[in-house]
């Protein structure tokens, strides 16, 4: 009984997963299983109908990610009312041992992110390193600890296509805008 | 008395001319995984600038590459990875073209290291038997050693035989697999026989150096550059290095197979 239980779940399951087909090249392909900063359970394809930024980082970074996080809020800046309205950003934690639900809960809290668009994900270790595959972005564990990863913007379209990628930080990249207004 | 205990495996090894790991048909499992015991060594990839020693904890590595007919059950078993079905972003077009059919490698292949797989699918078929890629660190560990030492890149005759076997495994067809001798832990065909996957591929072009860090676009271009390598002259683990650091995740290398790994739990 039990196992006949388990085998109807797991073809309900499998059919859920069908029916969702993505482009062959769509990272929501990629069937990983992510935590965000309420504890909620999240899919890489949580913004799928949106326009996505998504990038890495980790939470105890202490240059490099905060000034990620104010690269992308001067990209939306740049954005018009209407396009920021649609756009989603995806923040991905490299960081699977320190990077928790609290602390990426206070992370959104001290740097007042808008939880109502962006979304901080942890992970494993295993799906990080698919992640980080399929957005091309190559990280590096420290022996302190500490993460050296290339900080990648990759811009989705609503189907979870690589549309643009920018290493630009500081400011916003004027060509992720005129990609975005391009999808 | 660590240090005692392994020079007395190691005479006893070079007394009786005896590997010293179990035997095979003892316990089949451990013949076909064997256990690298923990230690600590100098990778030539070092940690970070100034730290030489790496230590590696105990783990299992498959005593040799996954052959055609294992991935041929796997596939069978997990439909989603059949050439005729990835999803592109998983594996580029050259994925097993080299087999007979979407399911079959044909009976000639069926012994030989399965090739044309992405890290993607490499990776699922490990995680499919509970395991995972081994990590470079773990690979390296297990290259080392020769069929007496455990650390035999001191020996001349070993890094001559090395270079001679690179120098080879370009022509012909590909070897079945088991047949380069085992080395120290019972290990076979980590040289001579197929590039492989690591499991952490994306930290291979990634320098240890965090004073780098101020540039990613320098990490992103300068490729094998960006890594700071030491031991030039054990060229064949370097010329691995290079080789593993200009693939893409989802490539499909003629040359580029993988076995898996796990963990040893203490």
């Amino acid at each position: 009984m039990r196992v006949f239980l388990l085998a109807m779940l797991l073809t309900v399951a499998s059919l859920a997963n069908a029916d969702v087909a993505y482009p062959p090249q769509s990272i929501y392909n990629l069937n990983a299983k992510l935590i965000d900063q309420s504890g909620a359970a999240r899919s890489l394809d949580m913004h799928r109908g949106h326009p996505v930024l998504v990038t890495m980082f980790y939470g105890s970074c202490p240059l490099a990610c905060p000034l990620l996080i104010d690269t992308l809020r001067s990209f939306e800046r740049s954005l018009t009312s209407a396009e920021r309205a649609s756009v989603r950003v995806m923040l991905i934690s490299i960081d699977p041992e320190r990077d928790t639900t609290e602390s990426l809960s206070a992370l959104a809290t001290t740097r007042h992110i808008d939880v109502s668009r962006w979304t901080l994900v942890h992970t494993d270790e295993a799906t990080v390193r698919k992640i980080a595959a399929v957005l091309n972005i190559q990280y590096r564990r420290l022996s302190d600890g500490s993460y050296n990863h290339a900080s990648v913007t990759s811009l989705l379209t609503p189907q979870g296509e690589i549309a643009a990628q920018s290493s630009v930080l500081g400011k916003a990249d004027e060509r992720l805008a005129a990609s975005l207004r391009a999808l | 008395m660590r240090h005692t205990l392994l020079s007395a495996l190691l005479l006893s090894a070079l007394c009786t001319g005896e590997p010293v790991y179990a035997a095979p048909g003892k316990d089949a499992a451990a013949a076909a995984m064997p256990t690298v015991p923990s230690g600590s060594f100098e990778s030539v990839l070092p940690p970070a600038p100034g730290v030489k020693k790496v230590t590696v904890s105990s783990y299992r590595l498959d005593r040799t590459p996954v052959t055609n007919a294992d991935f041929a059950r796997f596939v069978g078993k997990h439909p989603e990875w059949r050439r005729d079905r990835v999803a592109s972003l998983f594996a580029e077009k050259d994925y097993l073209t080299h087999w007979s059919s979407a399911t079959e490698p044909g009976a000639a292949i069926g012994r030989q290291p399965v090739v044309r797989v992405s890290w993607f699918a490499a990776s699922a078929y490990c995680e499919a038997r509970g395991a995972r890629l081994p990590t470079w660190y773990e690979w390296e560990y297990a290259a080392v050693a020769s069929g007496t030492r455990a650390d035999a890149r001191s020996d001349a005759d070993w890094q001559r035989q090395i270079l001679d076997w690179y120098s080879r495994s370009a022509r012909g067809a590909l070897p079945n697999v088991g047949s380069t001798p085992a080395n120290y832990y019972g290990i076979q065909d980590l040289h001579g026989v197929v590039w492989e996957w690591v499991y952490d591929l994306s930290s291979m072009l990634v320098s240890g150096d965090n004073r780098e860090q101020s540039d990613p676009d320098s990490l992103r271009f300068c490729g094998p550059g960006a890594l700071t390598m030491e031991q030039k002259e054990n060229y064949a683990t370097l010329m691995r290095i290079a080789m593993l650091s200009s693939m893409q995740a989802r490539y499909a290398s003629a040359t580029m197979g993988f076995r898996c790994a796990t963990e040893v739990k203490p």
